[in-house]
């Protein structure tokens, strides 16, 4: 002790108050230490724009292509964000993309099949879903199946049930006005001004709220201008971001008028602001890391550990069938490939590619968007190169594997600099 | 020292299926002490440790707190009544920090939202209380830590939540020089403080470094528990290996405690 604790002087002593430099630094020697966060995603991002914007300057820059890369992703992202709790606990889920179909086609039996109204519909859609996760989490929680077998189950079995619901294969339509809208409508650009406001006003409220009461206990803050400097980063970013959607993007402009923000785009935003406020805010959201990070440790605390391995999987489960509702918007109907081929692959690189690990412990549901934005700017960006969808593949599977491979390097580099 | 032991063990009896680890175990633990529990391998005490943790049930015996009559039927029984276990590993989330992982299980809130603020705040208040200056942010993972950082984060986990007997599992088992001597003065200071502790130890050395008794195990035996002024470093390594040493330990009787009992010894070593 005595040749330790000449050095210090006492827990909140020893930090000086952290300066915009000092901010700097220490990311950059947390980025160095293999903590590399959601930066690949986002030069991973730069990149792509780059690339595609040089290489199809007139496409990919357009502000319908832009318009049309949201709701291209939107399926993807969604299920994406449900899969980031299944990680978080360093389990997988491989049916939610088959979910989504499943969920998809109760949704459209229930509205064009029996005729129900919309809402009926997306009820019993989210209802299955959370059924599917229960039994799901279950099978993993308490009967002790790895969730790799359970889910890989799911997967085969779910898309037998897809094709059972919709018939052996014909398609059912989903004409209803309101789901179509979801992914196919977009906002008044007023409206999407006054959400981007209430979004930016917001999140300066929370977070110059937590800066005065932690500076009002005297804890450690974070320097005011970082703070700015985030709030007025959030406002720039939504502020092109709408202003662009908000531009006309109609090739006849006398025959239909196309502007605004896609109608997934807040139904996003406000399932990332739940889902990121019940990780980060909520004990629950506490328990999930824990678990992930150390399920022995965290059932010595007294958590429940069952009980969250079971909630994630229908948190996920549901999320999937949130997907799979605006894919059966986007497509106007539900088929038995809905949900399949490339959707689950897609959503969990979306999630890995954001920065979440697959080991578990670490991730944020953030990631899914960002990672979501990368598999859709690849997905848009190929096809308007006009590359088949065996290249696509390829590509999307590539990335997929980098993004592995940057999270199991910056765990081993994060172990070797012991900050893992 | 009290005249009422906080805590005092009569009789415990614990089997697992025909191997039976701990017979007519008798302990007593007084606040403001340090009392060592030493053994070999496979002698019973950290099955003796999860008997009072209420992580196993007991066959037989009975617990006193405080003087009083308790059953510690579950690791939240334990907790109630104001006992935290320090486990040597495993007891620590890696990619929390050390607020979250001190809070652990027993979050503070404000309406449904975690009360962050309030957490750290408590968090430097009992760090500072125990004189720990090791860690330089309450906010940096626990990844980041050095081992004994983490073992004193563990502790003052325990301490946090007004606990009258912490029991530490090995706590210096994997420590260097120093910071045995750092973790060693942190377990003194529990003491000081009032709080009963108890060490389970294999060292020798921090034995007779911080302990005020020491209780001896021998395949499942309380063999001996006297001061640590009374005896020396030799008759405790005695006592640990053969059960008994001169006066102190079992009687010289060969047939209570010939081939019998061994096999239960490699056994319930690997139940630990």
């Amino acid at each position: 002790m005595t040749t330790t604790a000449v050095r210090k002087e006492g827990p909140a002593a020893v930090t000086p108050p952290p300066t915009v430099g000092s901010h700097v630094r220490n990311y950059v020697s947390r980025v160095r230490g293999g903590d590399v966060g959601a930066l690949p995603a986002v030069l991973g991002l730069i990149v792509l724009c780059t690339v595609f914007a040089i290489m199809r300057p007139s496409s990919f820059l357009s502000a319908g292509n832009f318009a049309n890369l949201f709701t291209q992703g939107a399926a993807v992202t969604l299920i994406a964000m449900g899969l980031v709790f299944v990680l978080l606990l360093g389990e997988i889920d491989l049916s939610a993309g088959f979910a989504s179909g499943v969920c998809a086609a109760v949704l459209a039996n229930v509205v064009t099949v029996l005729g129900y109204p919309w809402w009926v519909a997306v009820l019993a859609a989210v209802a299955t879903g959370v059924v599917i996760g229960t039994t799901l989490g279950m099978l993993v929680a308490k009967i002790g199946i790895p969730s790799f077998v359970v889910t890989l189950a799911g997967f085969l079995a779910f898309q037998g049930v897809v094709l059972l619901l919709v018939q052996e294969g014909t398609n059912i339509s989903v004409r209803d006005e309101v789901l179509v809208a979801i992914a196919n409508r977009n906002l008044a650009p007023a409206l999407g001004w006054a959400l981007t406001a209430v979004a930016v006003l917001g999140y300066a409220a929370v977070q110059l709220l937590r800066h005065r009461n932690r500076a009002a206990r005297g804890l450690i803050t974070d320097p005011i201008a970082v703070v700015a400097l985030r709030i007025a980063g959030l406002a720039v970013i939504l502020g092109t971001a709408v202003y662009v959607l908000n531009l006309e993007r109609s090739r006849n402009v006398l025959i239909v008028s196309l502007k605004g923000v896609p109608i997934v785009v807040p139904i996003i935003a406000v399932l990332l602001v739940i889902w990121t406020f019940v990780l980060q805010r909520t004990s629950y959201g506490r328990h999930i890391y824990a678990v992930g990070g150390n399920r022995e440790a965290a059932r010595r605390a007294g958590i429940g550990v069952d009980r969250i391995r079971i909630s994630v999987f229908v948190i996920c489960s549901s999320m999937a069938a949130i997907g799979g509702i605006v894919a059966a918007s986007r497509a106007n109907s539900v088929d038995p490939n809905t949900g399949g081929s490339n959707v689950l692959l897609y959503a969990v690189g979306a999630a890995v590619i954001g920065g979440t690990s697959l080991f578990g412990g670490k991730g944020r549901v953030f990631d899914a968007v960002l990672g979501g934005a990368v598999v859709a700017v690849i997905e848009n960006g190929m096809g308007l190169m006009g590359y088949s969808a065996g290249v696509k593949y390829v590509v999307t599977g590539v990335v997929l594997l980098l993004a592995a491979s940057v999270d199991a390097l910056s765990r081993r580099r994060a172990a070797a600099t012991g900050t893992r | 020292m009290s005249a009422t032991p906080l805590l005092e063990l009569r009789g415990i009896d614990k089997s697992f299926g025909p191997v039976q680890v701990l017979r007519d175990v008798a302990l007593s633990v007084h606040p403001g002490e340090v009392t060592a529990l030493v053994g070999d391998n496979g002698a019973g005490k950290s099955t003796l440790v999860k008997c009072i943790s209420g992580i196993y049930p007991t066959d037989a015996g009975e617990v006193l707190f405080n003087g009083e009559q308790v059953h510690i039927g579950s690791p939240r029984d334990a907790a109630t009544l104001g006992i935290e276990v320090v486990y040597q590993d495993l007891a620590l989330c890696d990619n929390l920090d050390i607020v979250q992982n001190m809070f652990l299980g027993r979050e503070k809130h404000s309406g449904i939202v975690l009360d962050e603020p309030t957490m750290e705040q408590l968090a430097a208040e009992t760090l500072a209380g125990l004189s720990i200056r090791t860690v330089t942010s309450l906010r940096q993972h626990v990844s980041s830590l050095s081992g004994g950082q983490r073992q004193t984060v563990a502790i003052a986990k325990a301490v946090l939540w007004n606990s009258k007997l912490v029991i530490l599992d090995e706590p210096t088992a994997a420590l260097g020089v120093a910071q045995t001597a750092q973790v060693l003065e942190l377990v003194r200071r529990l003491a000081d403080n009032g709080l009963a502790v108890v060490l389970i130890s294999h060292n020798m050395n921090d034995v007779f470094a911080v302990s005020d008794r020491i209780a001896a195990l021998y395949l499942g035996q309380m063999v001996a528990q006297v001061k640590t002024t009374d005896i020396t470093h030799a008759q405790v390594v005695e006592l640990i290996t053969a059960g008994r040493s001169g006066g102190l330990g079992l009687a010289t009787d060969p047939g209570s405690n010939g081939d019998g009992p061994q096999p239960a010894d490699s056994i319930s070593g690997g139940v630990r």
